[in-house]
């Protein structure tokens, strides 16, 4: 089977996209981009891969004449106990790590670390049992926020040194989450995930089976996003993120004609024609003010999760004017605006209201807001900053068709997809994968 | 090494040793007598000031020239400590810090004390105020010639009478004052045919970008071939010389089918042709033209370099009418135009250089500029059709070249053009 791959190293996260030759997307894979963006795009394309297996799982699953309620029942238990095997394999890598650290020779550390790596493989089961909820889906922060739980526990029921134990993680996740696992992982991991179900339907086995046997040609690959530069491909193989966006928002929304994209760094407004095609756009330049990492810096300085900015400040009574968007004076106006008794909820909606602005700015400097206008990037899955900017448009451009999709993270991987996509329809593709796989490229 | 190797670095050396010789003038004023006037180059009066044997002194060529050699970032810390604001034009800060630091010019020698300050266009606002700040500096005269600004887009006999009075009554005055010389208008006269002459061929040098493949980058390469018409040299049979040999060398280029030269050589194939707006900034020059010449692109058509006269537009310096064309010059340069007149000359340069786009480098400490650039922008976009790339840096302040972020949206301006060359598809 021929697919097609796109590769979005963003300073953030890394995300990679299959197409087939419909330009149907078959395969997804997400990983945080951990200052080493060879491991991160390696980990991202094994996780799109495994994503594209599943696609073709379910396919043969409909071969097979499962039902349909039936058949997504089985996928979502399989794919959770797929996690947990992928999981588990992390976690004997952390271990190994962890135990050859020079620090952890010394029986007042060896001994609790032993006792909480023990423990984190035991309560793996609870942690991907049905409904159970994970803060992310990055083996980082799932073990990282386990680890140091228990290390907790150590130290105030052993009287363990919690800052040592907590050291010894940070020495050992870099190297652990740059021990990547690798595209074979469907076929290592899923005949487990298979034999952890309550019951292991033999459909499925043999469905898993056919679906490990389909041969993935891998006929073109983009990259994107500012880590592509790392990519060892030929030139003509990466995209500007720019074009990437507009295109992957265009065949998302069809009817787009303007992008916002509030990435962790930079924001970007992309007028785009009919056909994707960019024809204007405008990036924050000399500052990053008012991007994603704002609401980040805010989020530490309230000790709050990201994700819980938006609904605190959908709470605002009365958003205060906040007209600063320097991410370092944002620490200094909140606290400023809570010595004077402003509600935290109040401050926090004018936070949000000031990036938008900002960005309202950037998209009135590339040519407006025109019908339909696609949102992406981090910020578009805060309810907040959705909420002000709807308002924000319809008070500066009239009424207009705002898309927001859940993958919208995948933008950019999805229109380098596509260039890649069109890339072999223009006669380029394979003999530069070959090229690239024998200079020890990833794709 | 080939002739035209040879032929090259014949006109470089000539202003090379121009330049020497300048500031080692310059430099020994003091000794010798010589006077010296400082002057801007947007609207300069070299020949006039060269009639009275008076030396031009150019501020924002030093300042330029400070962040080309890596100097600009001390002079405007030091500016700053001074209490000048972050917002300030950075050419002005960089020269107030220079002059702090011992007013040591680019070729490392010591410049003179000005015996006049000469304000001979007020285009641009910050000159008053750099100059004010000047006068307090060095507490010498100042003379200034306000220049009609071209709002409606037409010099009228009204604003040349206006300009004409003011040099005879004000501007001649005063150089006789400085330099104790009595007004020389035959002199006057033999300056201004030698400058027609080399005006001639400096047009000849940047029209030729017109060719495909251009032999000549006309922003970066073209900083380096107004330098001497920009500047001191106007009117000498110096610069006469350095634009025969330059355009000899061009021709040359032309005739073996090179394209320009870059900071690698020769460049390769020539894939874009794009004209830019606005100056290129000097602490990164290098990396910045790379940015260029990497992508294969080339500037075929730069506004930048009409800053100091529009030649192009058929303008020369005419010994006939001395103060007139005098006038006609100060009023003309590019920075007078009004809005509708620059978008006229933008859409003109892509259409008749054959440009893909336009780029404006858009700079951050120069608001007068800065202004309605994003209104040129779009309008150039829609009469030509051709997509139009934005980006912002600045003159000589080196915090505001962000390396990484300027590059990514050019690869994007180019990818954006290639895209809409193609219909979409691949490449």
């Amino acid at each position: 089977m021929r697919t097609w791959t796109g590769i979005d190293l963003g300073s953030t996260t890394t995300k990679a996209v299959v197409l087939d030759e419909g330009a149907r997307i078959i395969g997804r894979g997400i990983t945080n981009s951990r200052s080493n963006y060879d491991v991160a795009c390696r980990v991202a394309l094994a996780e799109a891969v495994i994503n594209t297996r599943f696609f073709l799982l379910s396919a043969e699953l409909d071969r097979a004449g499962v039902p349909p309620a039936r058949r997504d029942s089985w996928l979502e238990e399989m794919g959770r106990r797929f996690r947990e095997q992928q999981y588990l394999g992390q976690l004997a890598v952390l271990r190994e790590i962890l135990l050859r650290l020079p620090g952890a020779s010394a029986p007042e550390e060896r001994h609790p670390l032993a006792r909480i790596l023990d423990r984190m493989r035991e309560e793996t089961d609870a942690l991907f049992a049905a409904g159970a909820e994970r803060k992310s889906d990055f083996f980082r922060d799932i073990a990282g926020s386990r680890y140091l739980r228990l290390a907790e526990e150590e130290a105030r029921e052993k009287g363990a040194r919690f800052d040592a134990l907590a050291g010894l993680f940070d020495k050992a996740i870099l190297d652990a989450e740059n021990t990547p696992t690798g595209e074979g992982d469907f076929e290592r991991y899923g005949m487990a995930a298979v034999g952890r179900m309550r019951t292991a339907p033999p459909e499925l086995r043999g469905a898993v089976e056919r679906a490990v046997r389909v041969d993935l040609e891998r006929a073109g690959s983009v990259g994107t996003g500012y880590g592509r530069a790392r990519l060892p491909f030929p030139r003509r193989q990466i995209r500007s993120e720019i074009l990437c966006h507009g295109l992957g928002a265009h065949a998302m929304f069809p009817g787009t004609r303007t992008v916002l994209d509030i990435g962790g760094q930079d924001t970007k407004a992309i007028q785009v024609d009919e056909a994707g095609i960019v024809t204007s756009f405008q990036m924050n330049d000399r500052c990053a003010a008012g991007c994603g990492r704002y609401l980040g810096y805010i989020a530490d300085e309230m000790n709050l999760g990201l994700h819980e900015l938006g609904p605190l400040a959908g709470q605002a009574t009365r958003p205060v004017r906040i007209n600063s968007t320097c991410t370092v004076f944002a620490g200094a106006e909140l606290r400023e605006r809570l010595s004077l008794g402003e509600q935290r909820e109040d401050i926090l909606a004018g936070l949000h209201r000031a990036i938008i602005l900002r960005a309202m700015s950037l998209l009135a400097r590339s040519g407006g807001v025109a019908d339909e206008f696609t949102f992406t990037g981090g910020v578009a899955r805060n309810s907040t900053a959705v909420s002000v900017l709807r308002s924000l448009v319809r008070d500066n451009y009239g009424e207009r068709r705002i898309n927001i999709s859940p993958d919208s993270i995948y933008t950019g991987a999805l229109g380098a997809a596509l260039f890649a996509l069109r890339g072999s329809a223009a006669g380029h593709g394979a003999e530069e994968e070959a090229a690239a796989s024998a200079a020890g490229g990833h794709p | 090494m080939s002739e035209a190797q040879v032929r090259k670095d014949r006109s470089q050396e000539r202003q090379k040793q121009m330049i020497a010789e300048h500031y080692r003038r310059l430099a020994r004023c003091g000794e010798t007598g010589e006077k010296n006037v400082y002057t801007y180059v947007p609207g300069n009066l070299t020949e006039l000031m060269r009639s009275f044997h008076a030396l031009p002194v150019l501020p924002e060529i030093n300042a330029l020239q400070s962040g080309m050699r890596g100097k600009s970032r001390d002079y405007i810390a030091a500016a700053e400590r001074d209490g000048h604001s972050e917002d300030v034009c950075t050419y002005v800060k960089c020269d107030i810090g220079m002059k702090r630091s011992g007013n040591v010019g680019p070729t490392g020698e010591r410049l003179p004390d000005p015996d006049l300050l000469l304000l001979s266009y007020t285009g641009c606002f910050t000159f008053l105020k750099w100059f004010e700040l000047l006068r307090e500096e060095y507490d010498c005269p100042v003379v200034m010639l306000h220049v009609p600004y071209q709002g409606d887009g037409v010099i009228t006999d009204a604003m040349r009478k206006y300009v004409v009075d003011q040099l005879r009554e004000k501007v001649i005055p005063a150089l006789e004052k400085a330099t104790g010389r009595a007004y020389d208008e035959d002199l006057l006269r033999e300056n201004l045919a030698r400058s027609a002459k080399a005006e001639d061929d400096l047009v000849w040098v940047l029209q030729s970008a017109r060719n495909r493949p251009s032999p000549i980058d006309a922003y970066f390469g073209g900083v380096y071939y107004i330098g001497p018409i920009f500047s001191a040299f106007r009117g000498t049979e110096d610069a006469v010389l350095y634009y025969r040999e330059l355009r000899e060398e061009i021709e040359e280029r032309l005739r073996l089918g090179k394209g320009p030269v870059t900071p690698d050589g020769d460049m390769g194939e020539e894939r874009f042709r794009v004209v830019v707006e606005g100056p290129p900034n000097w602490t990164s020059f290098r990396e910045f033209w790379k940015m260029f010449s990497d992508e294969g692109a080339v500037v075929v058509a730069s506004t930048y370099t009409k800053v100091g006269g529009t030649y192009d537009l058929g303008f020369r310096h005419d010994p006939s009418r001395p103060l007139e064309t005098l006038a006609e010059y100060c009023m003309g340069c590019y920075t007078n135009l009004n809005l509708p007149s620059r978008v006229d000359l933008l859409a003109r340069y892509v259409e008749e250089y054959a440009a893909d786009g336009l780029l404006v480098n858009s700079v951050k400490s120069c608001n007068s500029f800065s202004a309605g650039q994003l209104l040129m922008l779009r309008e150039v976009e829609k009469r030509t059709g051709k997509p139009a790339g934005f980006i912002e840096s600045d003159l000589v302040d080196p915090r505001y070249f962000s390396a990484a972020n300027i590059k990514n949206r050019l690869e994007s301006w180019f990818q954006m053009i290639e895209q809409k060359r193609s219909g979409g598809g691949g490449r």
